[in-house]
Formats: C-alpha cells, structure tokens, sequence
C-alpha cells in the first residue's frame, strides 16, 4: 500500500534550493576575483599537479580582467548566501531538525559502513532516520564550511575592521587560502551529491520539491521492515 | 479504472502535491532566473565620480559599504604591524600611471589647497622636518596580492596639525592627485585621519625611488593599494566624493579594509 511520508519542511527546501543558484553565483564571481591573482596550485614533490586555473579554462568561462565586476557581485550576492544561511541554521536549531542532521556517537562508525553499502561491498546498510550517518557528516560539514566561507570571507573583505576574525584563521594570507580551498570543497561536494542524487532515484529527489516521499508499506506488518534505501 | 477508492485518494494527494510543488517550484526558478537575467544585463551607470558598474550593483556596493563603515569602522581599530626584519626588500611594482619616471624633490612642491583658496607650497625638506613615523604592515592589493613592507614618512593627522588645517580636516572627503592629474583618489576624513596614515618619503630607510611614488606618496593601511596614490602633487578638500582613478573602472569607492 502507497503511503506519504513527510520528508522535508519547507524551510529546508526553501533554503536549499535558494542556496543553490546563490552559491553558484558566488563561485563564479569568487573566480572572477580569484583570476586577479591566480597564485595557488597543487605541488607534490616538485610536480604541479593541478594549476588553478589553466588559461583554457579561464576563456572558456570569459573569467579573465573581470575583478571589478566580480568583486560588485560578490558583494551583493554575499548577503543571500548569509541570510540564509543564518535563516537555515536558526530553523534547524528551534524545530528540532538538527537532532536528524547532526552526527550522533554512531554516525562516524556506521557513516564507514554506509559507504561499503554505496560501494556494493556490504549488503545491508546500517539503520538509519532521515539521513543516514554518511550524509549526516556530509551536511554537517556542508553547514561547518558554509559558516567558514563567511568568516574567512569577513577575514579578507574586512582584515582591519574584523582583525579578529582574520587572526582567527591564521592571518590575511591564510585566511585567502582557506577561502579557496573551502570553494574546492563545495566544488566537490556538488560532485558526490549530484551522483548520489541520480542514484537514490525521482522519489527521493522528488522529496525535495514536494517534501514527502511515497513508500510502500505492508497493510499488516508481520515483523519490522527496514526502511527503503535513502540516499543523497 | 476501478480501483480501491483509499489508494486512490493517496494518488490523487500524491498528484496533486506534486502538481502544486513542482508548479510552484518551476516559477520561482524562472522568476529567479529571470531576476539574475535582468541583472547581469542591467545598464552601466551614468559615468560621474564613479562609472564601470552595472547600476544596481554600483547601489549596492555603496550601501554595503555605508553598512560595514558604520557597523565597523573605529579608529583605534589598528592594521597590524610586523617587526621590521619581516619587511621585503624587494617592494613589488604594479603600476605607475601618473609617476612615470622620475621627480626628483628640487623639482616638486606638495601643493594643499585651503578653505581660504590659498594654496600652500611645501618642500620635501618642510615635510621632513616633521616628527617622522615609520610602519611595517601588510600592503593588500586589490587583486588579491599582499606584501609585508616598511615606510616612513609624516602621519597625514600630524601634517594636517602643523599647517593649522584643522578646519579643512572637518570636510567630509580628501581628494589627492599626481602633478600630472593622470591617477587621482578621493578618501573618506575618518580612513585619511587613522593613525596609520602616512604622507611616506621612505621605503626601507631610502627616499622613495621613481617606481614608488618619488618624492611623496600616500600610504593609508586601511584602503586597498588603489588608494595608496604615489607621487602626491595636490592635496584638496571637500564635502563631495573627490574623483577617483578606478572607481570610474568599476571599482567600489570606499575600498576600506
């Protein structure tokens, strides 16, 4: 039998799909400032395994001698991506949502487990609620980082203002790095969240527009079914 | 289409949920991209004392700044100092538009333009009889770059004391430009009276060669290197934003960190 589960509330649909576009438009303008100077790559010994960015691809983007112009947008744009982040954090702290998202003292051990599941090594996933402990890490990270792009950004927009916040993260120069490698993170977050979108299939990416997911259940429960796989 | 009219029902919900989400869904994307649209395609401002932005971002910019300067600026809140051994030796050089070449002092006079219209010529030599202060901070560039280095010349506060400019210093805008008037910059009365703010003629202990702004530049820890003007010609005040190089490029006009 066919029946709605509620899923997602509409404030966290609402925050993630405006958060979407928001961050997006904050990683393209990021690039258009980050062109200006262009300093940092990945060197293991001796060999440069990844130059941010390599000149095709700034083209390809129309990136290049756009600084004034990012940094406008950057600027604006920085205010939604805060808000509601803020908006996001305070509905998840006053409805409770954070006792499904946060990791509890299983999630780091069972998180390893869900992982072999994903990976067809294990057959059974670990139990789990709304979010399993794998995506319970993740989300929480994505929050940990969002909160870190605002302060190290604070860190560099405003280094004498907000002195603090820029000794908090190691100086202006580190604080410009962690910027960027935070970037990075969300870059390839998007990756592993985007395939395990297309993997955990429409009912579970439905849920995130319409907030509920239909499941199937047994009219007289014989004994405790798990739950269907819920991914992404 | 007989079916069990209970399942039916929790299609029908499932129906018309989705149809209502997913309607509500696609208009608020178009409306937001729509909205991104409009922006990204908005008109230049009219060219003035800025130009170069998209209207609507040029508003923003300066209210975000009206927002951070009254919520954070202090001046007693201080740019960092470093030790001086810390200081390159090697200043890097971005650009000179506007002190090309050279100035030798013998052949340049700081020029300052008082309420009263008259205008004060000052020597180099006048300049460094005053008492001298000398700072190793974190230059930061606009583009990104920043580069711990060391100056000394007068505090722009204890100049502005000594030649009884006080009542200039109520203006609300300093506006500074080379002797050629080819790069100019206008900065807010607060940044240009912070302590830090040097009227610099040396740059790890030498007068400031042809690539940094000889005989006199201006070095205001708490702006971008933008407004850190080389080769100061004429000092002026006013209570309207003077005209300034790159925020006629698109650049925001307060620039504080």
């Amino acid at each position: 039998m066919k029946v709605i589960k509620e899923k997602h509330p509409l404030i966290m649909r609402w925050t993630h799909w405006v958060n979407f576009p928001v961050l997006t438009i904050m990683i393209w303008s990021g690039m258009l400032i980050y062109w200006a100077n262009d300093e940092y790559s990945v060197t293991l010994f001796g060999h440069t395994l990844i130059k941010f960015f390599p000149d095709w691809y700034y083209d390809l983007l129309h990136i290049p001698s756009r600084l004034a112009e990012g940094m406008a947008f950057h600027f604006l744009f920085m205010w939604f991506f805060t808000l509601n982040g803020i908006f996001y954090t305070l509905y998840t702290i006053i409805s409770g949502q954070w006792r499904q998202l946060l990791p509890n003292r299983h999630s780091f051990k069972e998180a390893w487990l869900v992982v072999l599941h994903d990976l067809h090594i294990r057959k059974m996933a670990p139990p789990q609620d709304k979010y399993n402990a794998a995506q319970r890490i993740a989300y929480t990270s994505i929050f940990v980082m969002g909160t870190g792009s605002v302060i190290t950004g604070l860190a560099i927009y405003k280094p004498v203002q907000f002195y603090y916040l820029t000794w908090l993260c190691g100086g202006y120069h580190l604080a410009r790095i962690w910027h960027f490698a935070l970037t990075i993170g969300y870059v390839l977050f998007f990756v592993i969240h985007i395939v395990q979108v297309i993997l955990a299939g429409w009912n579970n990416f439905r849920s995130v527009i319409s907030g509920f997911e239909v499941i199937e259940e047994q009219p007289i429960p014989v004994k405790e079914t798990p739950n269907k796989d819920e991914k992404a | 289409m007989k079916k069990l009219k209970k399942e039916l029902t929790v299609d029908q919900k499932i129906k018309r949920r989705n149809f209502l989400s997913f309607t509500v869904f696609g208009a608020l994307g178009a409306s937001a991209y729509g909205g991104w649209r409009w922006l990204y395609t908005s008109p230049e401002e009219t060219a003035g004392i800025t130009a170069g932005a998209h209207k609507p971002l040029r508003r923003a910019l300066n209210k975000t700044e009206i927002f951070f300067r009254r919520l954070t600026f202090n001046e007693s809140n201080l740019v960092k100092t470093y030790p001086r051994s810390m200081a390159a030796k090697v200043i890097r050089h971005n650009s000179d538009i506007g002190s090309e070449g050279k100035m030798p002092p013998d052949n340049w006079k700081l020029q300052v333009k008082r309420n009263s219209g008259e205008v004060l010529q000052i020597t180099l030599d006048e300049i460094m009889q005053l008492p001298k202060t000398e700072i190793t901070y974190d230059f930061k560039c606009v583009e990104g770059w920043d580069q711990i280095s060391h100056w000394a010349g007068v505090r722009f506060i204890d100049f502005i004391n000594h030649y009884n400019l006080q009542a200039e210093a109520k203006s609300q805008y300093v506006g500074m430009e080379t002797p050629d008037q080819q790069y100019y910059v206008g900065l807010d009365m607060p940044s240009a009276l912070h302590p830090q703010t040097l009227l610099a003629y040396q740059m790890n202990d030498e007068l400031l060669n042809g690539n940094h702004g000889q005989p006199l530049r201006l070095i205001i820890p708490v702006k971008y290197g933008i407004k850190n003007l080389k080769r100061i010609g004429t000092i002026t005040f006013s209570n309207t934003r003077p005209k300034d190089y790159w925020a006629e490029q698109g650049y925001d006009y307060y620039s504080g960190l």
